[in-house]
């Protein structure tokens, strides 16, 4: 059924399509629209059959995950930015633990500085954690993608993390399919625990484990992901045979067939990419675009057969590993050896600074003539940097970086124009 | 794996005697069968089972033995239990042996609550509410770093029994100090050293009263020193639904620098100087507390323990141990513990 909806709505209208038996969550921007209405879905019955917990953290949160789909039941959870970093314990205890918990991140920048808009820092902190990690291009794809998550959590016993840009997607009203709860319930066979806690067959879970074993153990959550490789096509085959509409895979290629350079991104930036794709192919550039959804596992082949053929591979990145460049360049650049062409990683967005079309005009154009350096911040203000740097090395005691730089701004809605 | 219950019923009535002096404890040989301990019963589940690592004398294993067997008596055998990181777990699950004969799971040092408040919602939308939930951790895990979760448990009143059992610091791990450790008490963290050695005075917290503040519907201690009114307490708890917790004193032989022969009499002299009070609340409230018979001064409990020998290391400090006196007499006073 066609909607127009807010991507968070449609989000948790995904969610309620499996079946959820027990969802818990602690409240944070942006992920609270996706909490809410599963809240309301419960307490109305709409949602039947489901334990809705309103928990005191984030840490809270995952555990309680954890010993509900320990103890059987399908489960789920949302958090962002500083709520992931507060349950990242718990969250790979998930993973080792082996247990398919679903959980949607509405991606947000990690502080201090606090920042509550979109960029991807959240996620990629937990990028090594064990969890399949998939990243949503539209509201469409974000409802799709958490109808694919759990069947791929469950056949895996694998916890799934769906990665969806903040306010971008979660709060942006747009049209989106919605399936009818029989095709859903085809496509998601019943939840049958690899392992339950069940006084029938009393069983210990989460024992010591020493280096006689710890390397195979860690070994075989490595062996998961690969066998993701391969399931995370094919039941993206089988939703667009059932459902009839592409969405997820391990990536997709957009114009990409004879270009020189191609452009790699997560999530909804591939969007005004291939805007500006198209604008710049108008003109005769031979550009194209890979978006990748499945960032873990990483999709090295399939990345090497998209772009092995090109000049030039530019990296999106909308975080920052800091004293290198980027998180996804590592895996893209991987992907490549032996390959000689040009690289550039472009770190952007950061904090929720907008990603513009001729922003990215400009920056494709520099890339097409190799005048990029190997790492470039869009729209980076240099001369505020410079004068911060500046005003740091006059003085020993040159308090807050973050404050120095907002004072030396000003308000920010006298420059709204 | 499984516990099998033994069915030969002439085995039931089982020869040993089971005394404890100075306790108001009756021996099971002069009680009807219905009245004996669970322990005394061959019918126990030894959910605990022997041969785990636990040391000589460990206060923590016995205390989980009896206190897990009760629930299951008191369950039907239909109980899952999770664990914080800690001694018990360490000592309990040196796979590929294990000695739960429960379904078990250990996660984190700080979730053990709150992975309990999952598995009984789990429970409850599976129709299986028979299926009673446990979790217990020791102090570390219980009064410091799964606080949090605990506290998050008691306000939503989530159906889970949780208890902690408290050994006085972060045994673990080497001895050292928890908010559950006494004052003056040495640890590897609070020294026997300086001016004012061990553990200051002023600092801790008291977790069984916090959990009242959150009217939970209840709410007690217990000591291994009285190993039938913790059978009492755990399974008067165990029907109960909504959030319960028992909190067990339990020497540490290796932390407290005690004889491992003299666990129960350490226990023992803890509660009968006042140290620590044995009591049971119900939605906030106190409704009993248990007397002591023969009252004792605190040096009695101290002087049995290295942890605490720097009070008694001449010319000894007895202004300190006023200090504990006191203490011992405000709880006397506080849980009327005098007949």
């Amino acid at each position: 059924m066609l909607k127009q909806t807010e991507g968070s709505h449609a989000v948790a209208e995904a969610i309620a399509l499996r079946r959820p038996e027990v969802i818990c969550a602690y409240p944070i921007t942006p992920q609270t629209h996706i909490v809410d209405g599963l809240g309301e879905m419960v307490k109305t019955g709409d949602l039947a059959n489901c334990e809705f917990i309103n928990v005191e953290s984030e840490f809270a949160a995952m555990s309680v995950a954890i010993g509900a789909s320990a103890a059987g039941a399908r489960t789920y959870t949302a958090t962002a930015s500083q709520g992931l970093l507060f349950m990242a314990e718990a969250v790979y205890n998930a993973a080792g633990l082996g247990l398919p918990i679903v959980m949607t991140i509405g991606n947000r920048a990690i502080g201090a500085p606090i920042n509550i808009w979109n960029d991807h820092s959240d996620s990629m902190s937990m990028r090594d954690a064990g969890w399949i990690q998939l990243y949503a291009e539209t509201n469409q794809e974000a409802l799709d993608l958490h109808i694919q998550a759990f069947r791929l959590a469950e056949e895996l016993s694998c916890p799934v993390m769906v990665c969806v840009d903040g306010f971008i997607l979660t709060h942006a009203y747009d049209r989106v399919d919605v399936p009818a709860q029989e095709q859903v319930d085809a496509y998601l066979p019943p939840f049958i625990p690899r392992q339950v806690l069940d006084p029938t067959q009393p069983i210990s879970i989460g024992a010591m484990v020493g280096p006689e074993a710890f390397m195979e153990v860690r070994y075989l959550a490595h062996h998961k992901q690969l066998r993701a490789l391969g399931l995370i096509p094919q039941l993206s085959d089988e939703f667009k045979r059932r459902f009839g509409r592409a969405s997820g895979g391990l990536l997709r290629t957009y114009r990409t067939e004879d270009a020189d350079t191609i452009v790699v991104a997560l999530g909804s930036v591939n969007g005004t990419i291939q805007e500006v794709v198209d604008e710049m192919r108008a003109q005769g550039s031979r550009i194209g675009s890979v978006s990748i959804c499945s960032f873990r596992p990483f999709p090295l082949d399939a990345t090497r057969e998209a772009l092995g053929r090109a000049k030039r591979v530019v990296v999106m990145e909308k975080s920052l590993a800091v004293g290198l460049g980027g998180h996804l360049s590592d895996g893209v650049r991987k992907s490549l050896s032996g390959i000689v062409l040009n690289g550039y990683t472009v770190i952007a967005g950061l904090g929720g600074r907008p990603i513009t079309r001729s922003s990215l005009r400009q920056l494709f154009r520099d890339a097409e003539q190799d005048e990029l350096e190997q790492v470039t911040f869009l729209d980076l203000n240099a001369d505020l940097v410079a004068h911060e740097l500046a005003r740091e090395a006059q003085a020993r005691a040159s308090g807050p970086t973050a404050e120095a730089i907002l004072r030396r701004i000003g308000t920010v809605a006298s420059q709204i124009t | 794996m499984k516990a099998k219950p033994i069915q030969d019923s002439a085995m039931e009535m089982q020869p040993i005697k089971f005394y404890q002096t100075a306790t108001f404890t009756v021996g099971n040989r002069l009680l009807g069968e219905h009245e004996r301990s669970v322990q005394a019963n061959m019918r126990r589940t030894n959910s605990l089972n022997s041969g785990h690592r636990a040391c000589q004398g460990c206060g923590e294993a016995l205390g989980a033995r009896y206190a897990i067997d009760a629930a299951m008596r008191a369950s039907a055998s239909q109980l899952a239990a999770v664990n914080a990181t800690g001694c018990l777990e360490v000592f309990s699950t040196p796979y590929p042996e294990t000695s739960w004969q429960i379904p078990w799971i250990h996660s984190l040092f700080g979730n053990a609550a709150a992975v309990a408040s999952g598995v009984a919602a789990a429970m409850r939308v599976k129709g299986r509410e028979d299926v009673r939930v446990i979790a217990q951790g020791g102090d570390g895990g219980t009064t410091d770093i799964g606080f949090g979760c605990l506290s998050g448990m008691f306000e939503r009143n989530d159906d889970v029994l949780y208890i902690c059992y408290d050994n006085e610091a972060y045994m673990n791990t080497g001895v050292q100090r928890s908010s559950a450790t006494p004052p003056a008490a040495r640890t590897a963290t609070t020294a026997a050293v300086g001016s004012a050695p061990g553990n200051v005075f002023g600092t801790g917290k008291n977790v069984p009263l916090i959990a009242m503040a959150h009217r939970i519907p209840y709410v007690a201690t217990a000591s291994v020193a009285n190993l039938r009114d913790l059978e009492f307490k755990v399974t008067k708890a165990m029907p109960i639904r909504g959030s319960r917790y028992i909190h067990i004193h339990v020497p540490c032989p290796l932390g407290w620098g005690s004889a491992p022969a003299d666990t129960i009499k350490v226990a023992r002299l803890a509660v009968e100087s006042g140290l620590f009070p044995l009591f049971e609340a119900e939605h906030g409230e106190i409704v009993n507390s248990t007397k002591i018979r023969r009252k004792v001064p605190v040096d009695e409990y101290l002087s049995l323990q290295k942890r605490f020998a720097h009070l008694f290391a001449k010319p000894g400090d007895s202004t300190r141990i006023a200090l504990i006196q006191a203490i011992a007499d405000h709880n006397v006073k506080r849980f009327e513990l005098l007949a």
